[in-house]
């Protein structure tokens, strides 16, 4: 079975290429590149003239609700989402139910993606045993069994000795821990970012200083253990700071941001709409500001994002009883492209590096560039094409965006995993 | 027939309303003031009418000045109550309003403990929705009878300055009056505890001061908050009598008042904390005038918002 992609402009930072060449994929694998590949007899051709063809795209941060809350978000409609999006790969995160903190759920979710995935999954393991905080698990175990870093994120790792003791054994198996970064006891309970707008909508609120200690103590931990540390979903602007500060120093550090926390800002909270209740909250426009910045010069590694599916009755409620987060699979590519590319933020290469390189080198996800003999993971980008924001035509089984009738410019129109072309919208 | 200039489908928040149209709410309510005076308290204007009061937080006040508006004006009233706060998850908000309006209510007055619970039901349902209070954000029926209060006695709002004490973070009522009180021109100072005191305060318009000779001084009106020591787990203030000492409006720190101080109180008072007796009683206070007024106000609100 062979694939002839044509025309397209590779665009791969791994391997620095940036030019108009034809690839051709035989048995999930690239396996030549070069200009004006002949057409063998059973080739499939996929012309991708005007189009862009990456490495394939890698969300780091998603939740799919299986096991346990299948009727929000499960592996087959989580996996369909992700290649809707232009995702070949994801890591998904432990908060399911059971929580997934044994090497048994671990395997589960990988059986479930071999039958029924339309891309690659990696699970993160919890870091403490049913996400308490309090024991930590069996990382060992876990790890063996196919989890890929480890989190609690849901929670904040909140017990400095447990966050200690993670990073010290992690370092034995070469993963990463990545941190929910929040002072519970300043943000527990309170709904949105605190500023003016909190003040006068009357919401409880809590202050990005919540964040920036947290981070900041993670950063000490990383730097005490030489630990390899992630900071998750990062929205405020001294936890930019510090970060970029803790890198100077060599601290093994790296950190994401989310597609809605660097496009939007508190004000969306003004009515009260449910769809803008995150954690972290959306900050102020100060804070989006510091994050495009850290984007720019590279302190923030990675785009995630953050994917949380939600049940529509369970939005149906007042904003305080609103739970927290949002989808993104499927309009994460768009917004980078929309907002960060066309707007002049990053280069084309360097947004393309936030969903490669950067997640790969976080948490050791295989991502190996486009090169004859590696596997054809692919994502293929249409820069000019409308993409308009409508979530009933989500794959994802949750429809719970705050992007509702945006009209980006830029869209995934094809993602390949292991040579097979799981998601084609070329027109 | 009184025509009626008033626009909206629902009454959320002052913020939302205009100076004029807080003028037009202040003038109307003077009509059915008379109603209240009468030997036979009724008028036929709203008869066949229903008004449900859902309250998802208890009151006596709000909801027994509702319900006696709502029956002078010839409304066939229900109370309905309903505990939301539990996290078991149970109907969600939307559907207990929604099975609600099917029984063809025309008006949904409600008091829910989280902000924006109201403005979302304004949002999904067709029928009139009034805020009786919805957690820290507005009260907007209350600061009506505030300014309508302080209409009868100050006739003009320029120029007037206006002190508002107490848990001004977590106060529903200040954030109505404020915004009331500077449409209409007023001066508004805020005071309490720094810890009182919510985030980025200066967004409201007010003035802030955590010294309270600092907001009696020159004021016209003195509105004091109710205050609630069990809200934010004790940590906002150490004691009642911590803030008595500290914050109590009492003869004493009235000594240097102006003499034509009003003196105010949404109710009810937690007498000898915020507002000492004699003070409550004494002859600067109009606070059970504030409440005759407030059935006259919701009965002009529910006359405007009924279609």
């Amino acid at each position: 079975m062979s694939l002839l992609i044509k025309n397209g402009r590779i665009v791969d930072p791994i391997k620095g290429t940036d030019e108009i060449l034809d690839l051709l994929v035989e048995y999930g694998k690239i396996t030549e590149i070069s200009k004006n590949i002949r057409k063998k007899s059973n080739s499939e051709i996929l012309d991708a003239s005007n189009l862009v063809v990456c490495p394939g795209f890698i969300d780091m941060h998603v939740h799919f609700r299986e096991p346990g809350q299948e009727y929000k978000e499960d592996i087959q409609s989580g996996t369909s989402s992700a290649v809707a999006g232009g995702f070949t790969a994801v890591a998904c995160m432990a908060n399911t139910e059971p929580v997934n903190d044994s090497s048994s759920i671990t395997e589960k979710i990988l059986n479930k993606t071999r039958e029924v995935g339309s891309c690659k999954v990696y699970p993160i393991g919890a870091v403490s045993v049913g996400l308490k905080g309090e024991k930590i698990s069996e990382l060992s175990d876990q790890h063996f069994a196919g989890a890929i870093a480890f989190s609690d994120d849901g929670y904040p790792i909140k017990d400095s000795f447990l966050m200690r003791s993670a990073l010290e054994y992690s370092k034995m198996l070469g993963v990463t821990i990545l941190d929910h970064a929040e002072d519970v006891s300043l943000s527990e309970g309170k709904v949105m970012h605190e500023g003016t707008v909190s003040t006068t909508l009357g919401l409880s609120a809590n202050p990005d200083a919540s964040e920036d200690i947290c981070v900041y103590r993670d950063l000490r931990l990383a730097e005490l253990t030489g630990g390899k540390l992630h900071i998750l979903h990062v929205s405020s602007k001294g936890a930019v700071d510090l970060i970029r500060n803790a890198k100077k120093k060599d601290v093994k550090v790296t950190c994401e941001v989310t597609p809605h926390h660097f496009s939007l800002t508190d004000e969306k909270i003004r009515g009260f709409n449910s769809s803008f209740k995150m954690a972290p909250p959306l900050r102020d426009e100060k804070h989006r500001i510091a994050l495009i910045e850290g984007l720019k010069d590279g302190t923030i590694d990675v785009i995630a994002s953050d994917h949380a599916p939600h049940d529509q009755a369970d939005l149906e409620v007042e904003f305080d009883r609103v739970p927290f987060g949002v989808v993104g699979l499927e309009t994460a590519v768009s917004l980078a492209l929309d907002r960060l590319v066309h707007e002049g933020v990053l280069t084309l290469s360097e947004m393309v590096s936030k969903f490669t390189l950067g997640p790969s080198n976080a948490i050791g996800i295989p991502c190996h560039g486009i090169e004859e003999g590696s596997v054809a993971d692919l994502t293929i980008l249409d820069l000019e094409k409308k993409y308009t924001v409508i979530p009933d035509n989500f794959k994802s089984r949750a429809k719970n965006t705050p992007f509702e009738g945006w009209e980006l410019k830029g869209c995934p129109v094809a993602t390949i995993v292991d040579g097979k072309i799981e998601m084609q919208n070329i027109k | 027939m009184i025509t009626k200039n008033f626009a909206k489908k629902d009454l959320l928040s002052i913020s939302d309303l205009s100076s004029e149209e807080i003028i037009f709410l202040l003038n109307q309510t003077d009509s059915f003031r008379e109603v209240n005076e009468r030997d036979i308290k009724k008028v036929p204007t709203l008869r066949g009418k229903t008004v449900v009061n859902l309250f998802f937080e208890a009151s006596t006040r709000t909801r027994a000045s509702f319900e006696i508006a709502g029956k002078r004006l010839s409304a066939d009233v229900i109370n309905l109550s309903s505990t939301s706060s539990s996290s078991r998850k149970g109907e969600t908000l939307r559907d207990t309003a929604r099975n609600i309006e099917a029984m063809a209510t025309d008006v949904l007055v409600v008091r829910h403990p989280s902000s924006g619970a109201p403005e979302y039901l304004g949002r999904e349902l067709s029928c009139a929705v009034i805020n009786a209070g919805d957690g820290c954000h507005e009260h907007p029926t209350q600061a009506l009878l505030d300014l309508y209060t302080i209409r009868e006695h100050k006739k003009e709002f320029k120029d007037l300055n206006v002190s508002i004490v107490g848990d001004i973070a977590h106060s529903r009522v200040a954030r109505s009056d404020i915004a009331g009180l500077l449409k209409l021109g007023a001066n508004v100072t805020v005071c309490g505890p720094s810890t009182m005191i919510p985030a980025k305060a200066e967004c409201l318009g007010a003035r802030v001061t955590t010294n309270l000779d600092d907001a009696i001084r020159d004021a016209d009106v003195l509105i004091t908050l109710r205050i609630q020591l069990e809200r934010g787990g004790g940590l906002a203030f150490p004691s009642a009598r911590e803030y008595a000492n500290t914050f109590g409006i009492n003869e004493d720190r009235l000594a240097n008042a102006n003499s034509d101080l009003l003196i105010m109180h949404p109710g009810p008072i937690n007498r000898g904390i915020e507002m000492s007796p004699n003070v409550a009683d004494g002859p600067f206070s109009v606070i059970l005038e504030q409440v005759e007024y407030g059935v006259a106000c919701r009965m002009s609100i529910l006359y405007l918002l009924s279609g």
